[in-house]
């Protein structure tokens, strides 16, 4: 179960807004979030990965403090154990396929079992600049998978994906995500896109 | 011909270029995280030497360093180690004299990353140190080079510097610039130019060699 009670300072154009976020994920859950831009989707993700610092409140997860605002405890990212995948995918140009994944792991089987879940097994000793879009959108999230973090943070992670590639990936998404009982959260532009798979929903205003 | 200032201009550019490169990529990583006021008038403090009259800087090195006064005093007492009129002195020098060539291409570099390549090595479970070794740095080669040959260069060509903390000893401090100086001096002119053409050969190489790198290497990280 992970727990959020989170404030935290938006820059808008019109000045400043504030980011309440008050809500629980029940572990293994699928929750999508959508809503206008700038209404603070990617940022509540960050917060989550730890990769932003709110001003006020609390994320517990499974019981441990992962952030508190007034006992100043927050757990650097790389001790969250999450998996991310970045709008704009954040892949490292320098390392092929296999080396994004054997970054993150040494566990070869596992590995294995993603590059053929991301149909990257024919691609593996190619850099990202010789990966189509899509090819580079999947590569972000079996990178992110790769750790098999606790919780999956998934920014826009099929916007470059045609329909059947999205709907066989989303398949083998599915078994993953449950086998490893991973809580995912996925902002999307495109709610439909989930209908079926997300438990819950969560909608920013 | 005496060869001797030219490698010794070669030995002092190469240490110096070795050393700043140790210190100076985890500084200019450091400074490109960031911007507190603490941070900006550290930067501008390195960036001294770069708008600085090289004698000035000389002069404050001779006098830190000087066996006579405070540091140089204490640094010949307790360690045994004069940074005048000594080889070491130079490096000391040198080093301090081309921090801003090393540190800000990198840090330049550094700052045009997406934040988002360390944030997803992070998420990752990777520390700071693993995130610049193996993701930040090998991007930002191209910059990386072209730091480690301005640098080189740069030492190549320090007059000022050395002059007032090394002097003009044979084999020891009196490295080409200084010789070229000393040839004018004596107007044995086909010696400065022998001295002269050297350098400006080995220079122009270096640069042109950063060029002809950089046009198939530097690549936005963006893809």
């Amino acid at each position: 179960m992970i727990s959020i009670a989170i404030e935290k300072k938006l820059k808008a154009y019109h000045g400043q807004q504030v980011l309440r976020v008050n809500r629980q994920f029940a572990t293994g859950s699928i929750t999508k979030i959508y809503g206008p831009s700038g209404s603070g989707k990617t940022t509540s993700l960050k917060v989550i990965a730890g990769l932003l610092t709110p001003e006020q409140g609390t994320i517990i997860t499974d019981g441990i403090t992962w952030f508190n605002a007034e006992t100043k405890i927050n757990l650097p990212p790389q001790k969250r154990n999450t998996g991310f995948v970045f709008q704009q995918y954040a892949l490292f140009p320098n390392m092929t396929v296999r080396q994004h994944l054997e970054y993150a792991t040494k566990d070869e089987a596992w590995i294995k079992r993603l590059l053929l879940l991301g149909k990257l097994d024919t691609l593996q000793e190619h850099k990202p600049d010789y990966l189509s879009g899509g090819q580079q959108q999947r590569l972000a999230i079996l990178r992110a998978l790769a750790t098999k973090p606790r919780i999956l943070l998934m920014d826009e992670p099929f916007s470059a994906l045609d329909a059947k590639m999205k709907a066989e990936l989303i398949m083998e998404l599915k078994t993953v995500i449950k086998e490893l009982n991973i809580t995912t959260l996925i902002v999307s532009h495109n709610p439909q896109e989930l209908e079926g798979w997300a438990d819950e929903e969560m909608v920013f205003e | 011909m005496d060869l001797s200032p030219i490698w010794l201009t070669l030995k002092l550019a190469g240490i110096t270029t070795l050393i700043l490169l140790v210190i100076g990529l985890p500084f200019a990583w450091w400074l490109s995280r960031g911007r507190s006021l603490f941070k900006i008038i550290i930067e501008a403090f390195i960036t001294m030497p770069l708008v600085l009259p090289p004698s000035v800087l000389g002069f404050y090195l001779l006098l830190a360093f000087s066996p006579q006064h405070g540091l140089g005093k204490w640094l010949q007492k307790v360690f045994d180690v004069q940074f005048v009129f000594s080889f070491q002195g130079l490096v000391l020098a040198s080093v301090i004299y081309s921090v801003p060539f090393m540190v800000g291409p990198v840090k330049s570099a550094l700052q045009q990353l997406p934040s988002a390549l360390a944030e997803a090595s992070y998420t990752l479970g990777k520390t700071e140190w693993q995130t610049f070794r193996y993701v930040l740095l090998p991007n930002i080669k191209p910059s990386l080079l072209t730091a480690a040959i301005l640098t080189f260069a740069h030492t190549l060509g320090e007059f000022g510097v050395v002059l007032m903390i090394g002097g003009s000893i044979p084999g020891v401090t009196r490295v080409a610039s200084i010789a070229v100086y000393d040839a004018v001096e004596q107007r044995d002119y086909a010696m400065a130019n022998n001295y002269s053409l050297i350098l400006f050969a080995i220079t122009f190489v270096l640069v042109t060699g950063v060029f002809v790198f950089n046009k198939y290497q530097a690549k936005s990280p963006l893809g």
